[in-house]
């Protein structure tokens, strides 16, 4: 079973992000780190790929800087990576990212591609939909459990009042919630070999895309602030400070 | 005039709260049509018209994933009635949708838009970024427009609108983009839930453990509150995803959040920093989350929050 991971370097969300000058893209460094939301779809393909004698193959978008996020992806245990970087596709939009990821997927071949349900920088959320629709196949989104064995594939999908059991037929795309497999944490084995593993980067060229980027911010502004409130350090008694605020609110 | 597309999810056999927030916004922009989904009745598509949609489509796809047959049916629908704006929320169904229309037309898409607004040649929209310190405006070109809509954007009001007129909308085959729903399960529900509720009291990291979590529903719980939770406790495994209040879970805004070991994560912040009054908690004296406390306490939860348990159970 051919496995592919749809997997994201962000700038590590422990830090204050910021936008560039101008055109208010999100600043990148070229340290970046593997949005965390990603190490579950890793596991999740290199689990079901162990299961079905399969690979798993890393497509990321965007600008691979020192490579590290990807390379922590790899000692995970994921066997090759592709990267699209491309100077134009800066400030792409979803469509964008998401007919670039099908081209590269296509071109790789795939059985199964996984993804994250959005990512911790954009947020869009609408990206692995958009990949199943441009390579003709079922989105099984939301998953929080996921069964496959190369020509069927069933999840749990997360509603808003419970889950729904969701069958397809395989090739599918699937978004995995955070909490539908443990991680896996590299070991330093998995570490050493990351560095020797395949990463191939191609261009929006290669893949034939074309660019047609149709939406741009035309403006960034505070938001309206609100009204500073009370900070008080607690030295015993602070929780009567809370029932005094809960009373005059009416609440109790 | 312009013609509005709204998508509205049935949810107890009635429009979504959500989707009668997007249909308030969107009789304000243009004559308004419901895709709604869902089985449908006279009492659902009424309230679809007393809120604003003088047509409905409705689109009933029983055990089939509704995604890709209304993605498909809605391309071919906007050949022929070309509405300008299509309004979705930023919800699980809505996404799936939004997300493969798009790619099936080849037309853009905004998501997590907090305002909306048409141009010329497309929409402009008002975005909370950086957890909600900032407002980004973006401008998009396409007709139609696709647009996702974080839920609490809008307040749903009637318009005291007379009964649609309903069509169903057909749905063909989808190929190998098919899936089927085989069977459904709803989570038992006890208590206030996180949408209704007047009241909110969350947990995050700073309670230590899972068990931990137990000060959260003792605050609740006299309080007649919901309870609700970080991304992190939740992709701990402490609590279920459904208590998960933020970006990626759900926006609320009650009259009081009380926030109890939660740092302010900007994913945290931008769904719950319109509530009413924001009372926190957390250790940290330079935590994000007092920025936007009307009162904070600089203070070890294990400490205040069960002098706060007894002081409620005494009263």
């Amino acid at each position: 079973m051919k496995v592919v991971v749809c997997v994201k370097q962000i700038p590590d969300p422990a830090t204050p992000y910021t936008l560039e000058e101008g055109t208010n893209w999100l600043v990148r460094p070229s340290e970046q780190v593997l949005d965390d939301t990603d190490r579950y779809g890793v596991e999740m393909g290199l689990q079901l790929a162990q299961a079905n004698e399969g690979t798993v193959t890393l497509v990321s978008m965007g600008p691979t800087g020192n490579a590290q996020g990807i390379r922590q992806a790899l000692a995970m245990g994921a066997d090759k990576a592709v990267i699209i970087e491309d100077e134009g596709l800066r400030g792409s939009d979803a469509l964008t990212t998401a007919r670039v990821l099908a081209k590269a997927i296509a071109k790789e071949g795939f059985d199964l591609v996984i993804a994250g349900t959005e990512s911790t920088d954009g947020y869009s959320g609408v990206v692995p939909q958009m990949v199943a629709e441009l390579l003709d196949a079922p989105a099984l989104t939301f998953a929080t459990s996921v069964e496959a064995n190369g020509s069927d594939i069933t999840i749990h999908r997360q509603t808003a009042d419970g889950y729904d059991v969701v069958a397809a037929q395989m090739p599918a795309v699937v978004t995995v919630t955070a909490g539908v497999v443990e991680p896996r944490y590299p070991t330093f084995k998995g570490i050493m070999d990351a560095k020797k593993k395949p990463v191939d980067k191609v261009s929006t060229t290669d893949l034939g895309v074309e660019m047609s980027i149709t939406q741009t911010v035309v403006s960034v502004t505070d938001a309206p602030e609100r009204a500073s409130g009370r900070k008080i350090e607690d030295e015993g008694q602070a929780f009567q400070e809370i029932i005094s605020l809960l009373e005059e609110r009416k609440v109790i | 005039m312009a013609t509005i597309w709204v998508f509205v999810e049935e949810s107890n056999s009635a429009p979504s709260p959500l989707g009668l927030e997007l249909l308030t916004k969107a009789r304000t922009l243009g004559d308004v049509t419901a895709i709604y989904l869902g089985a449908g009745s006279d009492e659902a598509f009424a309230a679809l018209g007393d809120h604003g949609a003088a047509n409905v489509l409705h689109a009933d796809p029983g055990s089939r994933l509704p995604s890709a047959p209304i993605a498909f049916a809605l391309a071919e629908r906007a050949g022929a009635d070309s509405p300008d704006l299509i309004l979705f929320g930023q919800a699980y169904s809505d996404r799936d949708i939004a997300g493969r229309l798009s790619a099936r037309l080849g037309l853009g898409v905004l998501s997590n838009a907090s305002d909306v607004r048409l141009t010329d040649d497309g929409v402009e929209t008002d975005h909370e970024i950086l957890g909600g310190v900032q407002v980004a405006t973006a401008s998009m070109t396409a007709r139609p427009s696709i647009v996702l809509v974080r839920p609490k954007s809008f307040t749903a009001e009637p318009s005291g609108g007379a009964a649609p007129s309903v069509t169903s909308l057909e749905l063909a085959d989808t190929g190998p983009s098919e899936a089927s729903i085989t069977d459904s399960h709803a989570e038992e529900r006890e208590g206030p839930q996180l949408g209704e509720a007047a009241v909110i009291v969350s947990g995050g990291r700073g309670l230590g453990s899972a068990e931990a979590y137990e000060m959260i529903e003792k605050v609740a719980k006299p309080l007649r509150a919901a309870t609700g939770a970080t991304r992190a406790i939740v992709d701990a495994g402490w609590v279920p995803y459904s208590k998960q209040v933020g970006q990626t879970g759900k926006t609320v805004k009650p009259d009081v959040y009380i926030a109890c070991g939660i740092s302010g994560a900007m994913q945290h912040l931008v769904g719950m920093k319109d509530s009413g009054t924001i009372i926190a908690i957390n250790k940290d004296p330079d935590a994000p989350i007092f920025s936007v406390a009307d009162l904070g306490i600089v203070g070890d939860v294990h400490k205040v929050l069960p002098q706060l348990i007894e002081a409620l159970q005494n009263r």
